[in-house]
């Protein structure tokens, strides 16, 4: 029941094979086992059982709310949950439990879903999964075998996540299948009085018809994507599915993003700006961690902040201020933005050009081992990880990475597919025909445990990530 | 250490007028223009006053002193710029804190409706080109008040731009002739009010009230175009008035809602302007002008021993009357202003404004604001106010200052004309002189005073029918400030206050008085002029005020050249 899309475990419930609490405590059940991969900040056990017991009641009596009604979603730890603890996984926000619900949080849970807890992430989202600032929800999707979803900028609101980069952050979807995720945006896309930068116009409900014909489309492939360090089965997959919508009859060209290589370097001083700009509220004054230190509110702030942020953050918010100090604001920060807006640009080009919509890769590789990933430093990974992403978030576009096929080490891959700003309905139709095509394997997160052949190794291993 | 003082000024004597010697009239743009070459000499003199007493003593140059304003108004409104936290003066600590206002994590700002048409209004009453698109910024610093580490603001592109506001001094002898100058605005901008710090030196701790925190601000910005504590001040009272005219603030100095900081330089006319120094959070007329004058002075003293003029941050220690270089509570130097950093703000989508032409077909009225409506409901200005009440009372332009400058004047003015068969000028005079002037001796508002419009009206009526001499009226005037609740009426009859109408019995008196003083008589018809007055003293003290001066004369007149 657990490796099913949501679409099969609702039909279920309705047709009463499953109840909403007996999956809840499977979910529950299942989360403990895996205790060690560090998956989960926080269990809402509690919550969830209640929300399970309620959504079971609405069953009974044959009220359900809908597709969403008993299934268990987890949330990012970087959105706020009323009640319920929010961390960031910084020592910063440590017991920190907001007094209101995310906006996206809400919605969900409006409509039945029962929140299993909060998922781990790198301190203040600095490169992870569940929101999308740079790719944070494409590129693990495509690692883990599953459907990671962005929708445009301004059709999601952000009221509630905690940014990284306000004007390139997005609630991600991460699910099984593109319906499921089509599902979930249905329930998440709309204005937000609270967020003025979600869009008026109301949504129609994204429905997803099941293309049959593709040789309408045209489909770019943009040749900057083609980058050295792209692994040859990787780069394999991408031609292989560019053939594919050719074999279908599709019109497959080149297109070029001539500002790509650009992108990564621009992205890095507009994401510290923001991020030393975000992060300033940590004062230890309102809420969060707070030093011992009261000799003066200045030498508080400076110890509560070194205290409560880790390296990375701390090395962000130092490259950020400098960008932004009077003396250097132009030559970066403002030159950064015309960059951004170049970008931006290339891709409308593209797309006025007549592109419907581009594929490119998620990531350069399938998952490298832990000890391969930690040998660079931070910056370095997120340049290589954000590669093929963060350019999409600069220009506010949908994107969707779907997993294609297992490498040769049996390792996910996905391939990513980016289309015009708010036409999010027509990338989600092309990237279902796709899963369509290629039939990725499901993956059972028990039978991998399974097949183990030591989990006290991996135990190792999760005590080794949890030292650093 | 009293500041310098204006030549020949008349704090008190002329209400809302600035009063500078006749010799300092200047019209818009004169400070700015010292700098033009050629114009050395005699006329900076008289355009600087206030330095003129010092340079002669001193001989050689003469100093021009230049001001500009910051001036930040609290916008009346329910609610907060970016939050819907209520606004209220003095509500308990803490009581009205948003989310956002606490700055929680995910929090985003909602741009208020009502704050923004407040700045449009207040941009199109001071005659400013009202931007279309506007954007917003955050301004970073650290400060215990400001929750978030920045305040949202505009700098790069604010709402209103290129106004000007008139102001008017009075000149001359007996500070009866009124000129109007004009300083020159920048841009207002809207931006976030911080939260209050109170520092408690005993425990040594800081406390923290975010009820002000995230209240919208009209940060107005007048070019430095004024050269005195007391144009500063002036400009900054018509200010208020708009402000209040329009409803736009409440702009009561007291309670914070209208704050003044003043940028302030001295040069050689004709030289390149000098070093200027801020003075922060001036919040009353009176200190802003002292602080002005006094810093003025204080660079001039600087400068003429040799020493150099720090680019700093100075407040008032209106204790002391003099400027003193800002630090904070904790003790140090305030340097963070130097180290701001600015960026644009995310969260916030341009601020787009419309006039009628330019209004998107089938907009919703709810989401665009239409800059022609706003100045189609503009209310009546302060200075239409004043040309309204010369035109239609006919009374001296002085006098209209005095009645806009009292918070509720003009309006128990406008109650006794209706009321009254007196004459305007008859009403100004009283309103003004006794009147007020009682409630100046008491320290009271307007709207404090036991003397009721309706009151003076029948007071003045009296008078007018000459039921009561203008001495007895003074006499009731009184005793209705004493005896709440009774009519001149009945203050009249019971004193026995009321002009002796009978004639003979008046001749009677008369006759007495000169029977008695035959020197006086004798001075009368000698032809000294004062005689006669003193004659009609005589009579009014024996009828105890009781008796018209002008019927005295007329009898003793007559019988005088019998």
């Amino acid at each position: 029941m657990l490796g099913r899309t949501l679409q099969e475990v609702s039909a279920a419930l309705k047709q009463g094979q499953i109840t909403p609490v007996e999956l809840c405590q499977k979910c529950l059940s299942l989360i403990k086992k895996t205790k060690f991969l560090n998956a989960y900040i926080t269990i809402s056990e509690e919550v969830a059982l209640k929300q399970a017991e309620e959504s079971e009641k609405r069953y009974k009596k044959g009220h359900s709310l809908g597709a969403l009604d008993g299934i268990p979603v987890a949330v990012k730890d970087n959105f706020s949950t009323s009640g319920i603890e929010t961390t960031c996984a910084s020592n910063m926000l440590k017991g920190y439990v907001p007094p209101y619900n995310a906006t996206v949080v809400q919605r969900l849970l409006d409509q039945g879903a029962v929140l299993m807890g909060k998922t781990n992430l790198d301190e203040f989202a600095m490169g992870a999964l569940g929101s999308d600032t740079g790719g944070s929800t494409r590129n693990p999707a495509a690692h883990c075998g599953i459907v990671g979803f962005k929708p445009s900028y301004g059709l999601v609101s952000r009221h509630g996540l905690i940014p990284l980069v306000n004007s390139m952050d997005v609630p991600g979807i991460l699910t099984r299948c593109v319906d499921d995720a089509a599902t979930v945006l249905g329930v998440l896309a709309g204005h937000d009085p609270k967020d003025s930068t979600t869009i008026q116009d109301p949504g129609k409900p994204f429905m997803l018809s099941s293309l049959t014909d593709v040789s309408k489309l045209c489909i770019g492939i943009p040749k900057e994507y083609l980058v050295p360090e792209l692994s040859s089965e990787v780069r394999s997959f991408w031609s292989k599915a560019a053939n594919l919508f050719e074999s279908e009859g599709a019109k497959v060209i080149e297109v070029s993003l001539p500002h790509t290589s650009y992108s990564i370097v621009c992205y890095h001083v507009l994401c510290t700006s923001e991020v030393a700009s975000n992060m300033a509220r940590f004062d230890g004054l309102e809420y969060g961690h707070r030093c011992d230190i009261d000799v003066s509110t200045e030498a508080m702030y400076a110890a509560t902040r070194r205290e409560g942020f880790n390296d990375v953050v701390r090395g962000r918010i130092l490259a950020g201020n400098f960008f932004l100090l009077k003396e250097n604001y132009a030559n970066y920060f403002i030159k950064a933005q015309k960059v951004r807006r170049l970008i931006a640009n290339d891709f409308v080009n593209v797309f006025n050009s007549g592109v419907d919509v581009l594929l490119t890769p998620t990531t350069l590789s399938e998952a490298v081992p832990y000890l391969e990933f930690i040998k660079e430093d931070n910056r370095t990974r997120s340049a290589q990880d954000d590669i093929f992403t963060q350019a999409v978030n600069m220009a506010g576009l949908p994107a969707v990475s779907v997993p294609v096929a297992l490498s040769n080490q049996g390792l996910p891959v996905g391939l990513q597919f980016i289309g015009r700003a708010f036409c999010d309905q027509q990338l989600l139709t092309v990237a279902k025909w796709f899963e369509k095509q290629v039939q990725f394997p499901v993956i059972h997160l028990q039978e991998l445990m399974d097949d183990c052949s030591s989990v006290f190794e991996i135990e190792k291993l999760a005590s080794v990530s949890l030292k650093q | 250490m009293a500041a310098p003082m204006l030549r020949g000024c008349c704090l008190g004597r002329c209400w809302a007028l600035a009063c500078i010697d006749s010799s300092s009239r200047h019209g818009r743009g004169a400070a700015t223009g010292f700098t033009s070459s050629g114009k050395r000499g005699q006329s900076f003199v008289a355009q600087q006053p206030l330095l003129t007493a010092q340079k002669s003593r001193k001989g050689e140059h003469k100093w021009a002193a230049v001001v500009g304003l910051e001036i930040h108004a609290q916008i009346a409104s329910n609610s907060k710029l970016f939050s819907g936290s209520q606004v209220h003066f003095a509500a308990p600590p803490n009581s009205l804190v948003s989310f956002f206002d606490a700055s929680l994590p995910g929090t985003l700002p909602v741009l208020n409706r009502r704050c923004v048409e407040a700045a449009v209004m207040t941009g199109l009453a001071l005659n400013c080109h009202i931007n279309k698109k506007s954007l917003f910024d955050r301004k970073h610093y650290f400060y215990a008040d400001l929750p978030a580490g920045y305040q949202i603001t505009q700098q790069r592109l604010p709402i209103a731009v290129n106004g000007s506001l008139a102001y008017s001094v009075c000149v001359g002898k007996k500070w009866r002739q009124v000129i109007t100058k004009t300083v020159r605005i920048k841009q207002i901008q809207l931006e976030q009010d911080s939260g209050k710090s109170l520092h408690d030196e005993l425990r040594s701790q800081t406390l923290i009230d975010l009820n002000r925190a995230g209240v919208g601000l009209l940060e107005v910005v007048l070019e430095p175009d004024m050269s005195c504590g007391e144009e500063a001040a002036t400009a900054v009272r018509e200010l208020q008035l708009i402000l209040q005219a329009l409803g736009t603030s409440q702009a009561n100095m007291a309670e914070g809602q209208l704050r003044v900081d003043a940028n302030i330089s001295v040069h050689h006319p004709g030289e390149p302007l000098g070093v200027r120094t801020e003075v922060k959070n001036l919040n009353s007329a009176r200190f802003l002008a002292r602080a002005i004058d006094y810093e003025i002075q204080r660079q001039i003293n600087e400068l003429e021993n040799g020493c150099e003029i720090l680019n700093e941050t100075r407040s008032f220690d209106y204790k002391l009357g003099c400027t003193v270089p800002m630090r904070d509570k904790e003790g140090k130097q305030d340097y963070r202003w130097l180290l701001l950093l600015f960026m644009p703000e995310p969260n916030l989508p341009p601020l787009l404004l419309y006039d009628t032409a330019s209004l998107p077909a089938g907009a919703d009225p709810q989401q665009v604001i239409n800059i022609d409506r706003i100045q189609e409901q503009l209310p009546e200005l302060p200075s239409e106010t004043r040309e309204k009440l010369i035109q239609q009372y006919g009374i001296l332009p002085e006098h209209s200052f005095a009645l806009l400058n009292e918070v509720g004047l003009l309006e128990f003015f406008q109650n006794v004309i209706k009321e009254t068969r007196a004459e305007p000028k008859k009403v100004t005079s009283w309103v003004l002189n006794i009147f007020l002037g009682f409630l100046k001796q008491r320290n009271l508002a307007v709207n404090e005073s036991p003397v009721t419009p309706s009151v003076l009206a029948e007071l003045l009526n009296l008078l007018d029918r000459k039921v009561i001499s203008s001495a007895a009226a003074k006499q009731v005037f009184e005793e209705l400030w004493r005896s709440k609740g009774k009519t001149p009426s009945q203050i009249v009859s019971e004193r026995k206050l009321e002009l002796m109408q009978d004639e003979e019995a008046l001749e009677r008196v008369c006759h007495a008085v000169m029977e008695g003083h035959p020197q006086v008589v004798m001075d009368t018809k000698r032809g000294n002029p004062r005689a006669i007055n003193k004659l009609i003293g005589l009579v009014r003290k024996v009828t105890h005020n009781r008796a018209d001066p002008t019927v005295i004369k007329e009898i003793l007149e007559k019988q005088l050249s019998s």
